[in-house]
Protein backbone atom coordinates (compact mmCIF):
# COMPACT_ATOMS: atom_id res chain seq x y z
CA UNK A 1 0.00 0.00 0.00
CA UNK A 2 1.91 3.00 -1.40
CA UNK A 3 -1.42 5.54 -0.39
CA UNK A 4 -0.54 8.83 0.66
CA UNK A 5 -2.72 9.40 3.62
CA UNK A 6 -3.54 12.71 5.41
CA UNK A 7 -4.81 12.99 9.13
CA UNK A 8 -6.10 16.36 9.75
CA UNK A 9 -5.88 16.70 13.74
CA UNK A 10 -3.66 14.68 16.46
CA UNK A 11 -5.15 14.04 19.52
CA UNK A 12 -6.13 10.44 20.56
CA UNK A 13 -7.83 9.70 17.45
CA UNK A 14 -5.24 11.04 14.98
CA UNK A 15 -2.03 9.82 16.87
CA UNK A 16 -3.72 6.05 17.30
CA UNK A 17 -4.76 6.03 13.73
CA UNK A 18 -1.02 6.87 12.32
CA UNK A 19 0.60 4.01 14.98
CA UNK A 20 -2.12 1.52 13.40
CA UNK A 21 -1.72 2.12 10.11
CA UNK A 22 2.21 1.76 10.83
CA UNK A 23 1.59 -1.42 12.84
CA UNK A 24 -1.06 -2.80 9.43
CA UNK A 25 1.48 -2.01 6.80
CA UNK A 26 0.99 0.94 5.56
CA UNK A 27 4.35 1.91 3.68
CA UNK A 28 3.46 5.11 1.94
CA UNK A 29 3.93 8.44 2.90
CA UNK A 30 1.90 9.01 6.41
CA UNK A 31 1.05 12.73 7.03
CA UNK A 32 -0.31 14.09 10.35
CA UNK A 33 -1.41 17.96 10.90
CA UNK A 34 -1.70 19.54 14.22
CA UNK A 35 -2.67 22.88 15.10
CA UNK A 36 -0.83 22.06 18.12
CA UNK A 37 3.15 23.24 18.75
CA UNK A 38 3.46 20.60 21.68
CA UNK A 39 4.17 16.78 21.03
CA UNK A 40 0.86 15.24 20.88
CA UNK A 41 -0.46 14.35 24.15
CA UNK A 42 -2.84 12.48 26.55
CA UNK A 43 -5.95 15.03 26.87
CA UNK A 44 -7.91 12.73 29.82
CA UNK A 45 -5.15 13.54 32.66
CA UNK A 46 -5.50 17.33 32.05
CA UNK A 47 -8.52 17.98 34.00
CA UNK A 48 -7.64 15.82 36.72
CA UNK A 49 -4.28 14.74 38.14
CA UNK A 50 -2.57 17.70 35.93
CA UNK A 51 -4.17 20.78 37.61
CA UNK A 52 -4.07 18.72 41.13
CA UNK A 53 -0.90 19.06 40.99
CA UNK A 54 0.76 21.77 42.48
CA UNK A 55 3.97 22.24 40.70
CA UNK A 56 4.27 22.38 36.81
CA UNK A 57 3.22 19.16 36.07
CA UNK A 58 4.51 16.99 32.84
CA UNK A 59 1.94 16.14 29.88
CA UNK A 60 2.21 12.75 29.32
CA UNK A 61 2.89 12.19 25.09
CA UNK A 62 1.10 10.12 22.99
CA UNK A 63 4.02 8.44 21.66
CA UNK A 64 7.55 9.68 22.22
CA UNK A 65 9.01 11.71 19.81
CA UNK A 66 11.38 9.27 17.44
CA UNK A 67 7.67 7.67 17.07
CA UNK A 68 7.23 10.74 14.38
CA UNK A 69 10.36 9.28 12.64
CA UNK A 70 8.01 7.06 10.69
CA UNK A 71 5.20 9.98 10.09
CA UNK A 72 5.32 13.16 9.23
CA UNK A 73 3.97 15.27 11.69
CA UNK A 74 3.55 18.93 10.68
CA UNK A 75 2.90 21.04 13.82
CA UNK A 76 1.50 24.24 14.97
CA UNK A 77 -0.35 24.19 11.19
CA UNK A 78 -3.34 24.64 10.56
CA UNK A 79 -5.64 23.10 7.58
CA UNK A 80 -7.59 25.97 5.66
CA UNK A 81 -8.52 24.31 2.80
CA UNK A 82 -9.36 21.05 0.62
CA UNK A 83 -9.78 21.04 -3.28
CA UNK A 84 -11.29 17.34 -3.35
CA UNK A 85 -11.53 17.45 -7.30
CA UNK A 86 -7.68 17.80 -7.10
CA UNK A 87 -7.13 15.94 -4.31
CA UNK A 88 -4.98 18.70 -2.31
CA UNK A 89 -5.17 19.96 1.16
CA UNK A 90 -4.08 24.28 1.67
CA UNK A 91 -2.00 24.68 5.14
CA UNK A 92 -2.11 28.42 6.68
CA UNK A 93 1.28 28.92 5.57
CA UNK A 94 0.43 28.05 1.70
CA UNK A 95 1.93 24.36 1.91
CA UNK A 96 -0.11 22.46 -0.61
CA UNK A 97 -0.26 18.80 0.42
CA UNK A 98 -1.61 15.86 -1.99
CA UNK A 99 -3.31 13.15 -0.78
CA UNK A 100 -5.11 10.02 -1.76
CA UNK A 101 -7.31 9.31 1.33
CA UNK A 102 -7.68 11.70 4.15
CA UNK A 103 -9.03 11.38 7.46
CA UNK A 104 -10.74 14.30 9.49
CA UNK A 105 -9.60 13.48 13.21
CA UNK A 106 -10.13 17.17 14.03
CA UNK A 107 -12.22 16.66 16.89
CA UNK A 108 -14.14 19.86 19.01
CA UNK A 109 -14.04 23.00 20.48
CA UNK A 110 -15.61 24.45 23.73
CA UNK A 111 -18.54 25.57 23.67
CA UNK A 112 -18.29 29.56 23.99
CA UNK A 113 -19.93 31.11 27.11
CA UNK A 114 -22.72 32.70 25.14
CA UNK A 115 -23.13 35.58 28.54
CA UNK A 116 -21.52 38.77 29.08
CA UNK A 117 -17.52 38.88 30.24
CA UNK A 118 -17.11 35.69 28.50
CA UNK A 119 -14.06 36.84 27.26
CA UNK A 120 -12.68 38.43 30.51
CA UNK A 121 -9.12 37.87 31.98
CA UNK A 122 -9.58 34.91 34.33
CA UNK A 123 -12.40 33.29 32.51
CA UNK A 124 -11.25 30.09 31.08
CA UNK A 125 -12.27 26.67 29.48
CA UNK A 126 -10.43 23.48 29.68
CA UNK A 127 -9.33 21.49 26.52
CA UNK A 128 -5.55 22.33 25.49
CA UNK A 129 -2.86 21.53 27.23
CA UNK A 130 -2.39 25.34 27.11
CA UNK A 131 -5.62 25.53 28.84
CA UNK A 132 -4.30 23.55 31.42
CA UNK A 133 -0.83 24.88 31.81
CA UNK A 134 -2.61 28.17 32.16
CA UNK A 135 -5.46 27.33 34.82
CA UNK A 136 -2.85 25.45 36.66
CA UNK A 137 -0.66 28.24 37.22
CA UNK A 138 -4.02 30.37 37.84
CA UNK A 139 -4.64 28.04 40.73
CA UNK A 140 -1.27 28.88 42.60
CA UNK A 141 -2.83 32.52 43.09
CA UNK A 142 -6.31 31.72 43.61
CA UNK A 143 -8.79 31.16 46.47
CA UNK A 144 -11.92 31.41 45.29
CA UNK A 145 -13.65 29.02 41.90
CA UNK A 146 -16.35 29.59 40.18
CA UNK A 147 -17.13 26.97 37.56
CA UNK A 148 -20.06 27.33 35.19
CA UNK A 149 -21.24 23.82 33.76
CA UNK A 150 -21.60 20.05 36.12
CA UNK A 151 -20.73 17.92 32.95
CA UNK A 152 -17.63 15.65 33.42
CA UNK A 153 -14.79 18.69 32.70
CA UNK A 154 -16.40 20.82 35.20
CA UNK A 155 -16.76 18.94 38.04
CA UNK A 156 -13.55 16.92 37.40
CA UNK A 157 -12.02 20.61 37.28
CA UNK A 158 -14.38 21.50 40.32
CA UNK A 159 -12.99 18.26 42.88
CA UNK A 160 -9.52 18.81 41.56
CA UNK A 161 -9.90 22.73 42.67
CA UNK A 162 -11.48 21.59 45.86
CA UNK A 163 -8.62 19.19 46.88
CA UNK A 164 -6.06 22.01 47.07
CA UNK A 165 -8.65 23.48 49.45
CA UNK A 166 -10.21 26.24 47.69
CA UNK A 167 -13.59 27.69 48.01
CA UNK A 168 -15.52 26.16 45.19
CA UNK A 169 -18.68 27.17 43.74
CA UNK A 170 -20.40 25.25 40.39
CA UNK A 171 -23.29 26.57 38.71
CA UNK A 172 -25.30 24.64 36.25
CA UNK A 173 -28.38 26.19 34.08
CA UNK A 174 -29.93 22.51 34.20
CA UNK A 175 -31.80 20.82 37.31
CA UNK A 176 -29.44 18.23 37.85
CA UNK A 177 -25.91 17.89 37.34
CA UNK A 178 -24.30 15.37 34.20
CA UNK A 179 -27.82 15.54 32.61
CA UNK A 180 -26.46 15.18 29.42
CA UNK A 181 -24.52 11.73 29.99
CA UNK A 182 -25.82 10.37 33.07
CA UNK A 183 -28.93 8.37 34.60
CA UNK A 184 -31.33 11.18 37.37
CA UNK A 185 -30.14 8.37 40.59
CA UNK A 186 -26.24 8.96 38.98
CA UNK A 187 -26.42 12.72 38.78
CA UNK A 188 -28.50 13.00 42.33
CA UNK A 189 -25.81 10.71 44.14
CA UNK A 190 -22.89 13.21 42.89
CA UNK A 191 -24.57 16.11 43.88
CA UNK A 192 -24.40 14.75 47.44
CA UNK A 193 -21.14 13.31 47.11
CA UNK A 194 -19.76 16.74 45.71
CA UNK A 195 -21.50 19.03 47.96
CA UNK A 196 -20.24 16.29 51.09
CA UNK A 197 -16.52 17.36 49.81
CA UNK A 198 -17.83 21.08 50.36
CA UNK A 199 -18.43 22.28 46.89
CA UNK A 200 -21.21 24.44 46.49
CA UNK A 201 -22.97 23.09 43.77
CA UNK A 202 -26.09 24.86 42.09
CA UNK A 203 -28.61 23.89 39.80
CA UNK A 204 -31.19 25.31 37.77
CA UNK A 205 -28.73 28.42 37.77
CA UNK A 206 -27.95 29.69 34.86
CA UNK A 207 -25.19 32.43 34.41
CA UNK A 208 -26.17 35.82 33.22
CA UNK A 209 -22.95 38.21 32.95
CA UNK A 210 -19.11 37.88 34.86
CA UNK A 211 -18.26 41.15 35.85
CA UNK A 212 -14.97 42.40 36.75
CA UNK A 213 -15.00 44.12 39.71
CA UNK A 214 -11.82 45.66 42.31
CA UNK A 215 -10.82 43.14 43.42
CA UNK A 216 -11.38 40.53 41.07
CA UNK A 217 -14.32 38.36 39.15
CA UNK A 218 -17.90 38.46 39.92
CA UNK A 219 -20.30 35.74 38.57
CA UNK A 220 -24.12 36.82 38.56
CA UNK A 221 -27.07 34.19 38.14
CA UNK A 222 -30.58 34.76 38.37
CA UNK A 223 -30.37 33.79 42.11
CA UNK A 224 -27.37 35.72 43.35
CA UNK A 225 -23.64 36.85 42.68
CA UNK A 226 -20.40 35.11 43.09
CA UNK A 227 -17.01 36.87 43.39
CA UNK A 228 -13.98 34.50 42.04
CA UNK A 229 -10.62 34.65 41.27
CA UNK A 230 -10.88 32.69 38.49
CA UNK A 231 -14.17 31.29 36.80
CA UNK A 232 -13.20 28.16 34.15
CA UNK A 233 -16.51 26.96 32.31
CA UNK A 234 -17.57 23.41 31.02
CA UNK A 235 -20.87 23.66 29.12
CA UNK A 236 -20.15 20.99 26.52
CA UNK A 237 -18.48 20.96 23.12
CA UNK A 238 -19.00 21.72 19.06
CA UNK A 239 -17.71 19.31 16.41
CA UNK A 240 -14.62 20.87 14.56
CA UNK A 241 -16.60 20.37 11.01
CA UNK A 242 -16.37 23.46 9.23
CA UNK A 243 -13.39 22.66 7.06
CA UNK A 244 -15.26 19.16 6.21
CA UNK A 245 -18.59 21.44 5.36
CA UNK A 246 -16.62 24.47 3.45
CA UNK A 247 -15.56 21.40 0.91
CA UNK A 248 -18.72 20.08 0.56
CA UNK A 249 -19.10 16.70 2.53
CA UNK A 250 -22.47 16.38 4.09
CA UNK A 251 -22.19 17.00 8.32
CA UNK A 252 -24.73 17.09 11.33
CA UNK A 253 -23.67 17.81 14.63
CA UNK A 254 -20.45 16.41 13.17
CA UNK A 255 -19.22 14.69 9.99
CA UNK A 256 -21.27 12.41 8.64
CA UNK A 257 -20.07 9.20 8.22
CA UNK A 258 -21.37 5.41 7.19
CA UNK A 259 -20.23 2.58 9.33
CA UNK A 260 -17.10 1.99 7.93
CA UNK A 261 -16.07 5.64 8.80
CA UNK A 262 -16.12 6.61 5.34
CA UNK A 263 -17.52 10.35 4.68
CA UNK A 264 -20.07 11.19 1.76
CA UNK A 265 -16.53 11.58 -0.60
CA UNK A 266 -15.10 7.64 -0.78
CA UNK A 267 -11.86 9.15 -0.15
CA UNK A 268 -12.36 10.60 3.20
CA UNK A 269 -13.28 9.78 6.48
CA UNK A 270 -13.97 10.85 9.49
CA UNK A 271 -12.74 9.30 13.14
CA UNK A 272 -13.01 10.36 16.88
CA UNK A 273 -15.34 13.77 18.53
CA UNK A 274 -15.74 15.48 14.96
CA UNK A 275 -17.46 12.46 13.80
CA UNK A 276 -21.24 10.87 13.52
CA UNK A 277 -21.74 7.55 12.78
CA UNK A 278 -24.38 5.17 12.88
CA UNK A 279 -24.97 2.78 15.68
CA UNK A 280 -27.20 0.54 16.86
CA UNK A 281 -29.84 2.06 14.16
CA UNK A 282 -29.26 5.20 15.55
CA UNK A 283 -26.42 8.43 14.84
CA UNK A 284 -24.59 9.28 17.75
CA UNK A 285 -20.88 11.48 18.32
CA UNK A 286 -19.10 10.45 21.26
CA UNK A 287 -16.75 12.37 22.69
CA UNK A 288 -14.47 9.75 24.53
CA UNK A 289 -11.01 8.49 24.47
CA UNK A 290 -12.55 4.92 23.83
CA UNK A 291 -14.36 6.01 20.59
CA UNK A 292 -11.02 7.65 19.16
CA UNK A 293 -8.84 4.88 19.70
CA UNK A 294 -10.86 2.30 18.42
CA UNK A 295 -12.67 4.46 15.64
CA UNK A 296 -9.00 4.33 14.59
CA UNK A 297 -8.32 0.99 14.64
CA UNK A 298 -10.78 0.03 12.55
CA UNK A 299 -9.96 2.50 9.87
CA UNK A 300 -6.51 1.52 9.83
CA UNK A 301 -7.86 -1.82 8.99
CA UNK A 302 -9.92 -0.56 5.92
CA UNK A 303 -7.73 1.83 4.37
CA UNK A 304 -4.91 -1.07 4.74
CA UNK A 305 -6.98 -2.88 2.30
CA UNK A 306 -9.43 -5.22 5.13
CA UNK A 307 -12.66 -3.04 5.15
CA UNK A 308 -14.19 -3.65 8.95
CA UNK A 309 -17.42 -1.87 9.92
CA UNK A 310 -17.35 -0.09 13.09
CA UNK A 311 -19.52 -1.27 16.16
CA UNK A 312 -17.16 -1.66 19.26
CA UNK A 313 -19.38 -0.93 22.29
CA UNK A 314 -19.15 2.56 24.18
CA UNK A 315 -17.10 3.19 27.30
CA UNK A 316 -16.21 6.17 29.29
CA UNK A 317 -14.48 6.86 32.87
CA UNK A 318 -14.90 9.98 34.72
CA UNK A 319 -12.00 10.85 38.00
CA UNK A 320 -14.28 13.20 40.20
CA UNK A 321 -11.85 13.53 43.14
CA UNK A 322 -11.50 10.37 45.12
CA UNK A 323 -15.01 9.31 43.15
CA UNK A 324 -14.15 6.65 40.43
CA UNK A 325 -17.26 6.65 37.70
CA UNK A 326 -17.00 4.04 34.67
CA UNK A 327 -19.73 3.81 32.10
CA UNK A 328 -20.20 1.30 29.52
CA UNK A 329 -23.16 1.24 27.14
CA UNK A 330 -24.89 4.49 26.00
CA UNK A 331 -28.24 5.66 28.04
CA UNK A 332 -30.80 7.93 26.97
CA UNK A 333 -33.57 9.33 29.15
CA UNK A 334 -36.05 6.92 29.89
CA UNK A 335 -34.15 3.91 30.50
CA UNK A 336 -35.41 2.02 33.34
CA UNK A 337 -32.75 2.09 35.96
CA UNK A 338 -32.35 -0.41 38.61
CA UNK A 339 -29.21 0.19 41.71
CA UNK A 340 -26.89 -2.65 42.00
CA UNK A 341 -25.71 -2.19 45.77
CA UNK A 342 -26.00 0.59 48.03
CA UNK A 343 -24.83 4.26 47.15
CA UNK A 344 -24.75 4.68 50.75
CA UNK A 345 -21.61 2.51 50.80
CA UNK A 346 -20.10 4.65 47.87
CA UNK A 347 -19.37 1.61 46.21
CA UNK A 348 -22.67 0.61 43.58
CA UNK A 349 -23.67 0.36 39.89
CA UNK A 350 -26.62 1.66 38.02
CA UNK A 351 -28.13 -1.01 35.59
CA UNK A 352 -30.28 0.93 32.76
CA UNK A 353 -32.33 -0.84 30.79
CA UNK A 354 -34.66 -0.44 27.78
CA UNK A 355 -38.17 -2.53 27.02
CA UNK A 356 -36.67 -4.83 29.39
CA UNK A 357 -33.45 -5.19 28.03
CA UNK A 358 -29.60 -3.65 29.37
CA UNK A 359 -28.36 -1.21 27.59
CA UNK A 360 -25.72 0.39 30.06
CA UNK A 361 -24.28 0.75 33.07
CA UNK A 362 -23.37 3.08 35.43
CA UNK A 363 -20.83 2.31 37.87
CA UNK A 364 -19.03 4.17 41.14
CA UNK A 365 -16.25 2.90 42.32
CA UNK A 366 -16.93 -0.56 40.96
CA UNK A 367 -14.46 -1.50 38.52
CA UNK A 368 -15.41 -5.09 38.68
CA UNK A 369 -19.13 -4.25 38.15
CA UNK A 370 -17.83 -2.27 34.86
CA UNK A 371 -15.93 -4.95 33.55
CA UNK A 372 -18.45 -7.53 33.45
CA UNK A 373 -21.28 -4.90 31.89
CA UNK A 374 -18.60 -4.65 29.15
CA UNK A 375 -18.21 -7.78 28.84
CA UNK A 376 -21.91 -8.11 28.96
CA UNK A 377 -23.12 -5.68 26.67
CA UNK A 378 -20.13 -6.26 24.32
CA UNK A 379 -20.57 -9.67 23.92
CA UNK A 380 -24.67 -8.62 22.28
CA UNK A 381 -26.16 -11.76 24.19
CA UNK A 382 -29.75 -10.19 25.59
CA UNK A 383 -29.53 -9.19 29.56
CA UNK A 384 -32.90 -8.95 31.07
CA UNK A 385 -33.95 -6.78 34.38
CA UNK A 386 -34.81 -10.70 35.63
CA UNK A 387 -31.57 -11.93 34.81
CA UNK A 388 -29.81 -9.15 36.50
CA UNK A 389 -31.66 -8.84 39.56
CA UNK A 390 -31.72 -12.68 40.21
CA UNK A 391 -27.77 -12.20 40.53
CA UNK A 392 -25.56 -11.91 43.19
CA UNK A 393 -23.61 -9.17 40.60
CA UNK A 394 -22.70 -7.98 37.26
CA UNK A 395 -19.34 -10.55 37.55
CA UNK A 396 -21.75 -13.74 38.78
CA UNK A 397 -24.34 -13.29 35.92
CA UNK A 398 -21.37 -13.40 33.55
CA UNK A 399 -19.53 -16.28 34.94
CA UNK A 400 -22.77 -18.25 34.34
CA UNK A 401 -24.16 -17.12 31.61
CA UNK A 402 -23.09 -18.77 28.00
CA UNK A 403 -21.40 -15.68 26.88
CA UNK A 404 -17.07 -16.35 26.89
CA UNK A 405 -15.47 -14.27 29.43
CA UNK B 1 18.09 6.66 38.38
CA UNK B 2 15.91 3.60 38.49
CA UNK B 3 15.98 0.90 35.39
CA UNK B 4 13.16 -1.38 34.35
CA UNK B 5 13.80 -4.14 31.67
CA UNK B 6 11.29 -4.79 29.93
CA UNK B 7 10.91 -8.25 27.91
CA UNK B 8 8.60 -8.57 24.72
CA UNK B 9 6.94 -12.15 24.06
CA UNK B 10 9.50 -12.82 21.66
CA UNK B 11 12.08 -12.01 24.27
CA UNK B 12 13.40 -9.17 22.93
CA UNK B 13 14.47 -6.57 26.16
CA UNK B 14 14.92 -3.16 26.30
CA UNK B 15 16.40 -1.45 29.47
CA UNK B 16 15.20 1.94 30.22
CA UNK B 17 15.64 4.89 33.18
CA UNK B 18 12.62 6.38 34.97
CA UNK B 19 12.29 9.16 37.37
CA UNK B 20 12.37 8.51 40.91
CA UNK B 21 8.80 7.83 42.06
CA UNK B 22 7.82 7.09 38.27
CA UNK B 23 5.75 4.20 36.97
CA UNK B 24 5.99 1.62 34.66
CA UNK B 25 2.97 2.63 32.35
CA UNK B 26 4.65 5.98 31.55
CA UNK B 27 8.12 5.18 31.34
CA UNK B 28 6.89 2.61 28.77
CA UNK B 29 4.78 4.82 26.96
CA UNK B 30 7.56 7.67 27.39
CA UNK B 31 10.06 5.55 25.42
CA UNK B 32 7.89 3.55 22.77
CA UNK B 33 7.58 0.02 24.33
CA UNK B 34 5.53 -1.52 22.03
CA UNK B 35 2.59 -3.44 24.24
CA UNK B 36 1.89 -0.94 26.57
CA UNK B 37 -0.58 1.23 25.85
CA UNK B 38 -2.05 3.70 28.74
CA UNK B 39 -5.29 4.38 26.76
CA UNK B 40 -6.50 6.33 30.18
CA UNK B 41 -3.45 7.92 31.03
CA UNK B 42 -2.63 6.08 34.63
CA UNK B 43 -5.91 6.15 36.32
CA UNK B 44 -6.48 2.51 35.96
CA UNK B 45 -9.44 2.89 34.23
CA UNK B 46 -8.28 1.14 31.07
CA UNK B 47 -6.31 -2.29 32.14
CA UNK B 48 -4.12 -2.00 28.79
CA UNK B 49 -0.87 -1.40 31.04
CA UNK B 50 -0.94 -4.77 32.09
CA UNK B 51 2.79 -6.32 32.72
CA UNK B 52 3.64 -9.41 34.67
CA UNK B 53 6.71 -8.26 37.23
CA UNK B 54 9.56 -10.53 37.91
CA UNK B 55 8.51 -12.84 40.41
CA UNK B 56 11.65 -12.29 42.44
CA UNK B 57 10.54 -8.87 43.07
CA UNK B 58 6.68 -8.91 43.08
CA UNK B 59 7.04 -8.81 47.10
CA UNK B 60 9.09 -5.82 47.74
CA UNK B 61 6.51 -4.05 45.68
CA UNK B 62 3.58 -2.25 47.22
CA UNK B 63 0.68 -4.63 47.13
CA UNK B 64 -2.28 -4.75 44.62
CA UNK B 65 -4.93 -1.74 45.29
CA UNK B 66 -8.59 -2.53 45.44
CA UNK B 67 -9.63 -0.94 42.21
CA UNK B 68 -6.18 -2.11 40.26
CA UNK B 69 -7.26 -5.75 41.70
CA UNK B 70 -10.58 -5.79 40.16
CA UNK B 71 -9.51 -3.89 36.80
CA UNK B 72 -6.71 -6.66 36.02
CA UNK B 73 -9.49 -8.93 35.99
CA UNK B 74 -10.30 -7.67 32.56
CA UNK B 75 -6.77 -7.23 31.14
CA UNK B 76 -7.13 -8.91 27.81
CA UNK B 77 -3.95 -11.34 28.47
CA UNK B 78 -4.09 -14.33 31.25
CA UNK B 79 -3.92 -12.56 34.24
CA UNK B 80 -1.18 -14.36 36.72
CA UNK B 81 -0.12 -13.55 40.69
CA UNK B 82 2.56 -11.44 39.06
CA UNK B 83 0.04 -9.04 37.11
CA UNK B 84 0.13 -5.38 37.95
CA UNK B 85 -1.43 -2.60 36.19
CA UNK B 86 1.85 -0.81 35.12
CA UNK B 87 0.19 2.53 36.03
CA UNK B 88 -0.09 1.39 39.83
CA UNK B 89 3.67 0.37 40.52
CA UNK B 90 5.98 3.34 41.28
CA UNK B 91 9.97 2.94 41.22
CA UNK B 92 12.35 4.52 43.53
CA UNK B 93 13.39 3.76 47.38
CA UNK B 94 14.27 0.24 47.47
CA UNK B 95 13.15 -0.78 44.15
CA UNK B 96 16.20 0.40 42.05
CA UNK B 97 15.53 -2.10 38.99
CA UNK B 98 12.66 -4.01 38.16
CA UNK B 99 12.37 -6.54 35.29
CA UNK B 100 9.09 -6.90 33.59
CA UNK B 101 7.24 -9.40 31.06
CA UNK B 102 4.86 -7.54 28.67
CA UNK B 103 2.21 -9.53 27.72
CA UNK B 104 0.81 -10.61 24.27
CA UNK B 105 -2.38 -8.33 24.00
CA UNK B 106 -3.24 -5.54 25.83
CA UNK B 107 -6.90 -4.68 23.64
Amino acid sequence: MEDRIVIIGAGHAGVQLAASLREAGHRGPLTLISQESALPYQRPPLSKDFVAAYADAEPLALRPEDFYRGVDLVSGARAESIDRAARVIRLDDGTLLGYDRLVFATGARNRPLPCEGGELQGVLGLRTLQDAQSLQRRLNEARRVVVIGAGFIGLEFAAAARARGLEVTVLEFAQRPLGRAASEPLSSWFLQAHSDNGIDLRCGEGVRRIRQTGSGLEVDSAAGSYPADLVVYGIGVQPNSDLAEDCGLACENGILVDEALQTSDPRIFAIGDCASFPLAGKRVRLESVQNANDQARTLAHTLTGVPQAYAELPWFWSAQGEHRLQIAGLSTTGDEPVILGAPQTGKFSIALFREGMLVAVESVNKPADHIAARKLLGSGAPVTAAMVQASASLKDLLRNSPIPA
Amino acid sequence: MPTIIFEQPDGAVTEVKVDEGGNIMRAAVSNGISGIIGECGGQAMCATCHVYVDPQAASGLPPVGEDEDEMLDCAAAERTEFSRLGCQVKLGGAVQRLRVNVPSDQV
